[in-house]
């Protein structure tokens, strides 16, 4: 089994994390954090295996609940439902596209955040919500929309140029090679 | 298209949230702080990257420059001095007056220095991650604040590191004074999600002779933060509940989206 992939993806998913934690900017200029989690599931769900796709939902949200105010766990289950229709689905869905992809993005990068909240008002927390969480929302929508192309074509150098290839068979076989002319 | 594999890691995922989600509150808080510190590594070295360019910075500075900066702070140095004399003759003649009046004495504060190592990522919560923990005499409930105010107060405590609950968030609510002739006292909520400079003085009696620009600090009910600490300034005003309270607009003295360094009040 080739562990690079899900590990490339899980240790993006950890200075992911890191780096919301540590860089205010997005706050400033766009007065929301945004969130690459959900992005780097899109890119989970359509090109590793099923595994994979759990890891990060379990491991990104227990690392994205840890440095947050969030009870530990509630991510995980967002995280999951973002991904596995799209796994489930992978077959049908143009993955190459960066249409495909962004759409993708956008869908996860929305559902993620809303069901958290949704979760976490359900579990009787009281976190900040009001008319300027739309704006919030929609920031997280479309930076992680605009992000999961990103994730693909970087993922994809990495794979590239990092991990390996399995051997493939060619259908070439020298003992069956014809050989023309006289012997 | 659903195969029994992709039920059976459903399945697991869900039972795994479903197990930390239904955790005793403080396992939840240990196991949280002790998954962050897998991150203080990363600070160490990100820490270090941001150093180096200050680092250069330093070594190419002017001997004069250097030499002009000395000379600043050693008079800053002088007047700070005399005003601790001052401060301190202050303090002793009103602890004689204290100790005429029988009144209960008010011990100095401690305060500890922190740095800000981590914020919230969620949009819908306002903390922040320290990096004193229960070592260097940290507990919960402890005030955090900066030169300019009140900054919030410790929400949860590992051993090398803590989280601070900051003044705006539903968790933090701070009974406050406002400095007025009345003395009108009110507490302290949630502001917006969006501005995090303001916050929302609530339960103010409807006669409250309150104006902008007047400040506010803590009242000392509640037992958690000591009495005097500032926290902002009255922006503006309006009447809810029909007329019979008022609130008021604060803008904190401390600017949240900027903490580096914050002080905890150990006593």
């Amino acid at each position: 089994m080739n562990f690079f992939k899900p590990a490339l993806i899980l240790g993006f998913a950890f200075l992911a994390v890191f780096g919301e934690t540590v860089l205010p900017a997005p706050r400033y200029f766009l007065g929301a954090q945004v969130d690459l989690l959900p992005a780097l599931m899109v890119y989970a769900a359509l090109y590793a295996d099923l595994v994979t796709v759990s890891l990060l939902a379990v491991l990104g949200g227990v690392w994205f609940d840890s440095v947050s105010a969030n009870p530990l766990g509630i991510s995980i289950v967002p995280l999951m439902a973002a991904g596995f229709p799209m796994y489930v689905r992978r077959d049908l869905i143009l993955r190459h596209s960066p249409f495909a992809q962004f759409m993708l993005g956008a869908a996860a990068s929305a559902v993620v955040p809303a069901l958290t909240v949704l979760f976490l008002l359900n579990g009787g927390k009281e976190p900040l919500i009001g008319w300027g969480s739309l704006w919030q929302w929609i920031v997280m929508t479309v930076v992680g929309a605009l992000a999961t192309p990103v994730i693909f074509s970087l993922g994809d150098w990495c794979s590239g140029a990092l991990g390996y290839k399995l051997r493939t068979e060619v259908s070439f076989r020298p003992d069956r090679e014809i050989h023309r002319g006289r012997q | 298209m659903f195969k029994q594999k992709n039920y059976l890691a459903l399945g697991a995922v869900v039972l795994v949230a479903v197990v930390l989600l239904s955790l005793p509150t403080r396992a939840t808080s240990r196991l949280k702080l002790a998954v962050s510190s897998w991150f203080l590594p990363l600070f160490g070295l990100a820490g270090a990257g941001q150093q180096l360019p200050a680092d250069l910075a330093d070594s190419l500075l002017p001997r004069r420059e250097l030499l002009h900066q000395i000379d600043v702070l050693r008079r800053e140095n002088q007047q700070l001095r005399s005003q601790a004399v001052q401060g301190a003759a202050i303090a002793r003649e009103n602890d004689q007056l204290h100790a005429l009046l029988g009144w209960k004495q008010t011990k100095p504060w401690k305060l500890k220095l922190a740095n800000v190592v981590m914020r919230d990522p969620a949009n819908w919560w306002r903390t922040v991650q320290i990096d004193l923990g229960s070592r260097d005499g940290i507990q919960t409930n402890q005030p955090v604040l900066t030169n300019d105010g009140l900054v919030g107060r410790v929400s949860a405590v590992s051993y090398l590191n803590a989280t601070v609950v900051l003044i705006g968030d539903r968790d933090c609510r701070v009974s406050a004074l406002v400095d007025n002739t009345t003395h009108d006292v009110g507490v302290l909520s949630a502001s917006g999600p969006l501005d995090n400079s303001f916050v929302q003085l609530s339960y103010l009696a409807s006669t409250a002779n309150l104006k902008a620009g007047q400040d506010v600090s803590t009242s000392g009910l509640g037992g958690v933060f000591p009495k005097g600490i500032p926290i902002g300034k009255i922006v503006d005003t309006q009447t809810v509940e029909y007329g019979l309270a008022t609130e008021a607009r604060v803008k904190l003295n401390a600017n949240l989206g900027a903490l580096e360094q914050v002080w905890v009040l150990i006593q």
